[in-house]
């Protein structure tokens, strides 16, 4: 192959840090990467980014993952931009400019340059490095916006329908532009440290694969998106395993007598007819700071999922509970409010605003302990943390008693059950606990659990 | 077949598709290490329209296979023509079972389907296998064996190999997750919505009367929507269709009226319309 010098190890070592962030890349799309090289040539870097996306990524959600890593294996340039480190005041009015006309390219020479001036820290070489957080924050590009608006009136006049879509475009550039800046500083201290470490650390991971505790917004954003594409996936899931299930059991009485026509041996299998019973669903979510992100997802698709059960019923509890299925309407679905809707337009807390989760569950198992019958499974959502009041071990057993199934998903970390506060081991003994910390271990653990 | 991924980028536009970058260097890639592609992304963003387009540009016949729940064997690779061979065997009645067995699994009792018409014959073609996504997973096994290795097997005539490689394009809504093994066969090209340049370009080109301040107007609404949180966001696919609504409605500013008037258009849930309309600032619908 003749690929330069370098490029080898470096194409190798961007397969390494895409396979720990979890993308499976074989040794054959490796080849085949090489080979996209070797056919687009070094000239374009753009090229070359979507050659190599479109050999080595097998998933939509990937790109976000294999962009950054690109931008640290096959960066833009080496070292420090041309030039005086440019000051404050300058590098803010040729920022609005750019931001203005929208010129990409300019907004990236003034990333690397806003990082080169702006964004160093410490002076030994140990522990000197480059922040996107400082430079933004000394930069404040998110305060341009008005100037901005202002110099783009100016210059197309402003009085068209769309221009009341300004601010929006103008808030998604500078949010660009904040990407930009992040991407430089990763370059900047991968050039510092080691580079594998760095692609390996500071990128952060599919959404999907973020921890539901230490989500950011954005991330919880992106998640929501993916809630209707996952419950398609599990539905069909679901359906399969129904069909399945529907399979396989002999109804031995009706073979027997079907064996009769044919002299007693059983020509033909007849299987069990299952009755179509759709299944009840009730979800128990502790809203609480703490785990909110996690329960609103997960409300979000077992409501998505609702045409699969019979009845789905949701509460939420911080140390009180109250019922919020209706506030989960499809029609009105509003993901990002829902946290807002289920505080205002529930009753959710008593006398202090920590979670408790033996006086919520009592409450449930006395007030709404009818909506638990036979068929009913039960899911609670919640890290288990009772702030050291009484767990109420009796409220969960009865409820335990009187369902199908319960089923506990904590988006703690496993090795934190039982620290602290955390009630987690007892409940347990009680009622099935799994450790569900991310979307995709959401998505099988629905897709096994869930009653077909 | 490309030169390189310019020359993608020229011809695909001459037949009347813009492409984007990373769609061209895709195409070039495609057809340069002789993969097949595997197109995803959401509805309306002209991945059918792409195979179409490739096709026309290298001059190949199109082969379309469209996948739906149960298609099968016998509607994707081939399958005899019973009745032609029921009548074959009545009409020599006098022939020994020798003659009849080889006779009736000739060609002439084959039907080819679309897999199998995509790999025999030495002209160019481009197999489009659309809407991979909701074909059963027992299909795809059958799609491994067409698209790593370009041959079939018939039991009763042997192995069926392609004399010229087709070029493949799969298309998925991403209804269901495809097999990694399918997935590792292919490259992978995610379309989603097109830059406001682009689709700016797509716009004057399909709806060539629109005037450019409203195809620019037109293409910044859109995106705008886009970045709602809406149930079913606008494609590509709707913006020309508004563009050619507004052309229809004579329309040569946007303004609350028009836009109110054709939301419709664009948008296609009664809660998305009324989010978009507080969002825009229109009056109450």
């Amino acid at each position: 192959m003749s690929t330069p010098a370098g490029v080898t190890e470096r194409l190798t070592g961007l397969v390494g840090a895409l396979r720990a962030h979890g993308v499976r890349v074989g040794t054959g799309e490796t080849v085949d990467a090489a080979r996209a090289v070797e056919a687009l040539g070094l000239a374009d870097r753009e090229l070359l980014r979507e050659g190599l996306a479109a050999t080595l990524l097998h998933g939509t959600g990937q790109r976000a993952v294999f962009d950054p890593v690109f931008d640290l294996y096959f960066p833009r340039g080496v070292g420090a931009p041309d030039g005086e480190p440019a000051d404050r005041g300058d590098l803010r009015d040729r920022l609005a400019a750019a931001l203005a006309d929208d010129d990409r390219a300019a907004l990236a020479r003034l990333a690397a340059e806003a990082v080169d001036g702006l964004g160093g820290y410490g002076s030994s070489p140990e522990s000197d490095g480059w922040s996107s957080y400082q430079t933004l924050d000394r930069l404040r590009p998110q305060t341009l916006l008005a100037r901005v608006r202002g110099s783009v009136q100016e210059r197309d006049g402003g009085v068209g329908f769309a221009d009341r879509l300004l601010d929006d475009e103008i808030r998604r550039r500078i949010e660009a532009f904040r990407g930009l800046v992040a991407t430089e500083a990763r370059r900047r201290v991968a050039e510092r440290r080691d580079r594998d470490e760095i692609a390996r650390r500071a990128v952060a991971p599919t959404a999907d694969r973020v921890d539901f505790l230490f989500a950011n917004r954005a991330q919880l954003a992106e998640l929501r998106r993916t809630v209707q594409p996952l419950a398609r996936k599990l539905a069909t899931r679901l359906a399969a395993r129904r069909r399945r299930a529907a399979r396989g059991t002999i109804d031995l009485r009706r073979t027997l007598r079907g064996s009769l026509s044919t002299g007693g041996v059983p020509l033909r299998p007849v299987l069990r007819r299952r009755r179509p019973v759709r299944p009840e669903l009730v979800l128990l979510c502790d809203v609480s700071g703490s785990v909110s992100g996690f329960s609103d997802f997960t409300m979000l698709l077992v409501q998505a999922l609702h045409d699969q059960f019979s009845k789905v019923r949701v509460f939420a509890f911080v140390n009180r509970i109250d019922e919020v299925t209706a506030l989960l309407d499809h029609g009105r679905a509003d993901p990002e409010g829902l946290s807002a809707r289920i505080r205002s337009g529930a009753t959710l807390t008593g006398w202090h605003g920590s979670s408790d989760y033996g006086v919520a569950l009592g409450e449930f198992a006395e007030r709404y302990g009818d909506a638990v019958g036979p068929r009913t499974t039960v899911f609670v959502l919640g890290d288990a943390r009772t702030n050291m009041s009484d767990p109420n071990l009796p409220a969960v057993r009865h409820i335990a008693e009187r369902a199908r199934r319960v089923h506990w998903l904590n988006p703690e970390q496993r090795a934190l059950w039982g620290t602290g506060d955390s009630a987690a081991p007892v409940y347990a003994e009680l009622v099935e606990m799994r450790e569900c910390r991310t979307a995709r271990q959401l998505g099988d653990l629905v897709a096994g659990l869930l009653p077909v | 077949m490309f030169p390189s991924v310019d020359d993608v980028s020229a011809r695909l536009a001459e037949t009347g598709y813009l492409a984007s970058r990373q769609v061209a260097t895709t195409v070039f890639l495609a057809a340069r290490l002789g993969k097949p592609l595997l197109v995803e992304g959401p509805a309306g963003v002209g991945k059918t329209e792409l195979a179409k387009a490739v096709a026309e540009v290298t001059g190949s016949r199109l082969v379309r296979l469209q996948c739906y729940e149960g298609v099968d064997e016998s509607r994707a690779l081939y399958e005899w023509n019973h009745a032609k061979q029921l009548l074959r065997i009545s009409a020599g009645r006098d022939e020994t079972w020798d003659e009849a067995r080889t006779d009736i699994f000739g060609e002439e009792f084959l039907l080819p389907r679309p897999l199998l018409t995509a790999i025999r014959g030495a002209e160019p073609k481009v197999l489009l296998i659309d809407e991979t996504d909701k074909a059963d997973v027992e299909m795809e096994g059958l799609l491994l064996e067409v698209l790593s290795d370009f041959q079939v097997t018939v039991p009763e005539l042997g192995t069926i190999t392609a004399t010229r490689k087709p070029f493949v394009v799969l298309t998925s809504n991403a209804g269901r997750e495809l097999s990694e093994a399918l997935r590792r066969r292919c490259l992978f090209l995610h379309i989603g919505f097109p830059e406001e340049e682009l689709e700016r370009r797509i716009v004057r080109l399909k709806v060539p009367g629109l005037g450019e301040a409203l195809a620019e107007s037109v293409v910044r609404v859109i995106g705008a929507l886009r970045a709602m949180d809406l149930r079913k966001v606008p494609s590509v696919a709707e913006t020309i269709d508004w563009a050619r609504t507004l052309l229809e409605l004579g329309a040569d500013t946007l303004d609350e009226t028009v836009v109110r008037d054709s939301l419709g258009v664009i948008l296609k849930h009664q809660d998305d319309v009324l989010k978009a309309a507080a969002k825009l600032d229109l009056d109450s619908l």
